[in-house]
């Protein structure tokens, strides 16, 4: 019956279409979002446990401790290792003259472990060579990039051998690391952590973690706890703190309540077109569903014909949204856009618009079943 | 026994809730079977709500309406929706064709609310549409077809699962004087029946040469049968 009135149709899965995708892609964008605020603490996936402050609330809530913290670290037993890292903004003062913050990030010198896995350039050893720095992709391409040579001209991206000043002191790019972006989108260069401790700014206290492994066997989160008791410092499990930091973006950010606002208004909208057409469709068929129900067409079965037809343009409309919505993540891939799409937000956006046909469905049934069959007779 | 549908006493009262409104009053009628009886009268005389009391579509407040010998009034609502489905055919004013569905489809709607199969439905429409004239009009929407062409499509419609009781509301009124005694020519042809009662409302009386009986109604009551 819907399909024969091509209008009406085309209306509905259109609302549909528009509620499924902003109730698709807007939660990609904040999963995306929200996953870049312990982005870092992915890429850095060697260590089973950090350990920090029992101050810091996430991964930029950096609060250093002395080195002599890292020792009894190393003391506590279970503990296959237990390097030091340094992690603070500084000001990069680059060939221009111009100053960029960064994310700077020291690796223990001997092993370099929490360095970026891929090097789109250079080499990880020569990190050990004086005064080197890696510099993460994005960051040479956009905020660290020279300004163009002409006017209006492509920025040229910074590439190895290239400097940089850093606190006064020379930093010499020796590689590009492919590193997943971060919350603070800020450009992150990597060094060794006692060249870090020269960048940054003299203060008694620059640990900024301590990254552990365990022993083969152990049970990590019983090693966890072990090592809060035995140095007194917060110990976490690479979840754990993942989870304190995405709690913390949660919590203190307005960002889910402005994506929770967005995905409501996609709800409203698309059910609201969706409702009131569906609505105005069944008004403007009551008298052929009141033939088929003089003509002997159970309750039931115009029941189950307009659920049929709610489903069928649930799930024209709700494909068309999704199919969208992975087409703008395609296209976006490159971008700066954060876009995460698990297979969790089709279940969610799914249900969403489920919802809204049940509800576009609902309120044509009951006035269908409500509908006195003698209605035909009327002119 | 050739009665096929009995009124007693049929009183039917429309409560608006301001007012109360008496559509019908102690109505008493017999149509007989094979007879094409028809019901005539001005308008708001009671006519449409007679034959949806006689349809098995409304309940009247008062009195009885036997169809081939069953009350509707104390049938169970399923049983009730049964025998509308089997023993009745309906043509209306407007036709009432699906829209989305072609001639064919919407003549088997009636078998397939029967529990037909689609494809053996279809073929057996295509069949009654022949015996309407419009054999090779099955693929046709109702937007193609004429006026005359989709009251065709109406009367096949209502013949298809061989009703006992075939229930016309003006099946002429929307069509022109040639159209109308075409459509009537062809309801006398393939709808009256001797197992069968053909009840037309009208006040078109350019058609009433047809009937073999005549009611006139005014006022809720029947006035004059001949």
């Amino acid at each position: 019956m819907l399909m024969g009135d091509k209008g009406k149709y085309i209306g509905i899965v259109m609302g549909l279409t528009f509620a499924s995708l902003i109730m698709t892609q807007q939660p990609a964008i904040f999963m995306g979002l929200m996953a870049r605020s312990y982005s870092f603490i992915t890429d850095v996936g060697l260590p089973d446990i950090w350990v920090m402050d029992e101050k810091v609330q996430f991964i930029d809530d950096i609060k250093s401790l002395q080195d002599t913290e890292l020792y009894r670290v190393r003391g506590v037993s279970g503990v296959e290792w237990a390097m030091p890292m340094y992690k603070g903004m500084q000001k990069a003062r680059m060939s221009d003259g111009t100053f960029q913050n960064c994310t700077v990030i020291g690796l223990d010198d001997t092993t370099l472990i929490g360095a970026p896995a891929v090097l789109v350039e250079g080499k990880l050893d020569d990190l050990r060579r004086s005064d080197s720095v890696i510099v993460d992709f994005d960051g040479a391409n956009e905020k660290l990039a020279k300004p163009p040579l002409i006017e209006g001209g492509k920025k040229i991206p910074l590439k190895v051998g290239d400097n940089l000043e850093l606190n006064d002191r020379r930093a010499i790019v020796v590689g590009i690391a492919k590193v997943t972006r971060t919350f603070q989108s800020q450009p992150t260069i990597y060094t060794t952590y006692s060249r870090a401790k020269t960048y940054a700014p003299r203060e008694r206290k620059l640990l900024s973690f301590v990254l552990v492994k365990a022993k083969a066997g152990q049970n990590i989160p019983e090693l966890t706890k072990r090592i809060q008791e035995n140095t007194g410092l917060a110990a976490y499990t690479q979840q754990e703190f993942m989870d304190l930091t995405f709690n913390y973006f949660m919590k203190n950010t307005g960002i889910p309540i402005n994506f929770g606002i967005s995905i409501t208004l996609g709800f409203i909208v698309g059910a609201a077109i969706a409702g009131q057409t569906f609505y105005n469709f069944t008004l403007e068929n009551l008298r052929q569903f009141g033939v088929l129900k003089a003509m002997g067409t159970s309750n039931w079965t115009l029941l189950r014909m307009i659920l049929l037809q709610a489903i069928l343009v649930g799930s024209t409309g709700y494909g068309m949204g999704v199919g969208l919505t992975a087409l703008f993540g395609y296209l976006m891939r490159h971008s700066i856009l954060a876009f995460k799409f698990p297979w969790q937000l089709l279940i969610f956006s799914g249900l969403g618009v489920s919802l809204i046909c049940m509800l576009a469905a609902l309120i044509s049934i009951l006035k269908v079943i409500r509908l006195e069959p003698a209605i035909v007779f009327k002119s | 026994m050739n009665i096929a549908v009995r009124c007693e006493n049929l009183t039917k009262i429309y409560d608006t809730g301001e007012q109360k409104v008496t559509a019908l009053n102690h109505v008493n009628l017999n149509i007989l079977l094979g007879e094409l009886m028809m019901l005539v009268g001005p308008s708001g005389c009671g006519k449409t709500t007679l034959i949806s009391v006689i349809a098995g579509i409304l309940d009247q407040n008062e009195g009885l309406c036997e169809l081939f010998g069953e009350n509707l009034l104390t049938m169970k609502s399923k049983d009730k929706l049964r025998f509308r489905a089997t023993q009745i055919g309906f043509v209306f004013q407007a036709f009432n064709l699906l829209p989305s569905l072609n001639a064919a489809e919407n003549v088997s709607v009636p078998l397939i609310i029967n529990g037909e199969k689609r494809d053996v439905a279809k073929r057996k429409a295509i069949d009654v549409l022949e015996r309407v004239g419009l054999g090779d009009r099955w693929k046709s929407f109702p937007s193609q077809l004429s006026g005359g062409q989709q009251q065709r499509v109406a009367i096949a419609r209502a013949l298809i699962h061989s009703p006992r009781l075939i229930v016309c509301d003006e099946p002429t009124s929307a069509l022109d004087h040639a159209s109308g005694h075409n459509v009537m020519n062809l309801l006398k042809e393939v709808a009256v029946h001797k197992d069968r009662a053909l009840v037309i409302v009208s006040h078109d009386s350019r058609i009433f040469s047809f009937a073999d009986c005549i009611a006139e109604m005014d006022d809720g009551h029947i006035v004059k049968i001949s």
